[in-house]
């Protein structure tokens, strides 16, 4: 068969795959994170049906997805939603990091990736999805329940957890010497902290000079100004992921609602591609052999995330009802932990970190909306 | 007039509510793209939703029509956005302030704080306007424009004295 057809009618049986998967998540009121994975891993090494001709297009499809997951993570809050996030959540986003990050730091550790590639481990099981997390909200109608404020400003956060610790982890990912990665370290720590800085005070002035009143310019604009920026931290060693992610924090405003409205599909999209991707490069025969690990970490870190909900919403005085709607809301993590476990793969960590990634975010992205339904329904007065 | 509390929720958009009479917490939450959504919580459970409807834009004036009133939020909306760095609030008078049973001028609110005194509401009526001599009662509700800070002061002012 010609080359052309070929790639097409590869691409194209993904793409209807993934639509009809989509459709049977929204059909359940799941995340179709963990049925995208589903599909990468039939489709790859050892599984049903192994794609060849279009692997290097779906190989640049999966690296845009990764950046335009991380632009939009930017996007979602505002500099000033960060900011102020960090000093009003603080102590119950603390505890959320030590609670949920240990046990697959320790994880990591037992299963011999080191004390540096376990550091993938703890954000695998850290960070709660924040996509799934907003779409169970509105789905269970919890958005003006008295506890959400609580599990919104956990998320703001693991976002700017996320601004720090991407740093390392993509410092760490490239490798290179000690000096090497600890000056990318400095240095993307203190891009962060100047856009962080620049887009609270400047944010609004700045976004406004860019914004046109064309859609067209916007959507090309914003991805082309996040392309370059991407590319340009990848070469001073500072993961692409960082670099987009700096994007989207320093847009804000009105540019930042168009950016996102005109992103979303383009994300919707690669992000599927980059799920995909991560389940292609996993072998599925491993997953038996590590299954224990999963269940073991996927019991453990529900717990985890139940309690660090629990008592956030405790410590802001709400019941509790309340209480376990927000541990029950934040326990489904999803595609940031797919972006660090990616990391992690592409560092070389250890075979096994990709397939227990994998099957822990499978487990998790699955039950977490339906633990949230099942509290939501127990807990109607 | 009862008191708006305003919540931010970030990704999502803003909060606002109140409490009823009879416990009730009812609001709205205003949507970043534009939706409202006005919810219900029972008194006895004033943690969960009991019944919220979805509003677009044009249907939220509508009901705001309806119910004879102008958004209140919109309103204050639009006064913050005129003057930058301006705030109201509504503070409420304890029956044990130093100022209970004392004028305006006597608190020299204006002089110490930069913060004006509009109105004064006792019981449901509004006194707007009032001069220094207005005597402040217990129980009285002072709406209050000025900056954050001076308004801070202003809370000190009739807790402290």
């Amino acid at each position: 068969m010609d080359h052309t057809a070929l790639l097409f009618l590869e691409l194209g049986s993904v793409i209807v795959v993934l639509a009809v998967m989509a459709r049977v998540a929204l059909r359940f009121g799941l995340s179709p994170i963990p049925f995208y994975l589903l599909g990468g891993l039939a489709f790859g090494i050892g599984g049903v049906i192994p794609l060849v001709t279009s692997e290097e297009f779906i190989n640049t499809g999966a690296e845009i997805g990764v950046i335009l997951l991380l632009v939009m993570l930017g996007l979602e809050y505002s500099a000033d939603e960060l900011l102020g996030g960090m000093r009003t959540s603080a102590k119950a986003g603390l505890l959320d990091l030590a609670l949920n990050f240990t046990p697959g730091y320790a994880g990591g550790l037992l299963l011999g990736f080191g004390a540096i590639g376990s550091l993938f481990m703890g954000g695998v099981t850290y960070i709660s999805s924040s996509g799934v997390v907003a779409k169970l909200l509105g789905d269970l109608g919890w958005t003006a329940n008295r506890e959400t404020p609580v599990v919104l400003s956990i998320l703001v956060f693991e976002d700017l957890a996320m601004a720090v610790f991407l740093p390392i982890l993509g410092a760490v990912a490239v490798g290179g010497t000690i000096l090497a990665a600890t000056s990318s370290i400095v240095a993307a720590l203190a891009a962060v902290a100047t856009i962080l800085i620049v887009a609270s005070r400047h944010g609004d002035r700045l976004s406004r000079m860019a914004l046109s009143s064309s859609d067209e310019v916007n959507l090309l604009t914003v991805l082309g100004i996040t392309l370059l920026v991407a590319g340009a931290a990848e070469q001073i060693h500072v993961s692409a992921a960082v670099g987009a992610f700096l994007v989207g924090i320093g847009v804000s405003g009105e540019a930042a609602h168009r950016a996102r409205g005109l992103l979303s599909p383009l994300r919707d999209l690669f992000a599927a591609v980059f799920f995909v991707f991560f389940g292609l490069s996993i072998d599925p025969r491993r997953l038996p052999s590590v299954a224990l690990v999963i269940l073991a970490l996927a019991a453990i870190t529900t717990a985890t995330k139940l309690a660090s909900g629990w008592w956030a919403a405790r410590d802001a005085g709400i019941g509790p009802r309340g209480r376990r709607r927000a541990g029950a809301a934040l326990v489904a993590r999803g595609e940031f932990s797919i972006v660090i476990a990616g990391l992690g793969v592409s560092a070389g960590v250890s075979d096994d970190l990709g397939a227990i990634a994998a099957g822990y975010i499978l487990v998790m992205a699955t039950t977490g909306p339906i633990l949230a339904r099942v509290v939501g329904r127990s807990s109607v007065p | 007039m009862v008191r708006i509390e305003e919540t931010q929720l970030p990704g999502v958009g803003v909060r606002y509510e109140f409490l009823t009479e009879d416990g009730e917490r009812v609001g709205v939450v205003h949507h970043r793209g534009g939706r409202r959504e006005v919810f219900i919580c029972r008194a006895d459970e004033p943690d969960t939703v009991a019944l919220s409807l979805e509003l677009s834009d044009d249907e939220a004036h509508t009901f705001g029509e309806m119910m004879g009133v102008a958004t209140v939020a919109e309103r204050l909306g639009d006064l913050q956005q005129s003057v930058e760095g301006l705030a109201i609030d509504w503070l409420g008078v304890d029956p044990d302030s130093p100022y209970a049973g004392r004028t305006i001028g006597d608190a020299r609110i204006r002089t110490r704080t930069g913060v004006s005194v509009v109105a004064v509401i006792r019981d449901t009526a509004p006194f707007p306007a009032p001069g220094p001599e207005f005597e402040i009662e217990a129980d009285d509700t002072l709406v209050v424009v000025g900056t954050p800070k001076g308004i801070a002061g202003v809370t000190g002012i009739l807790t402290v004295g």
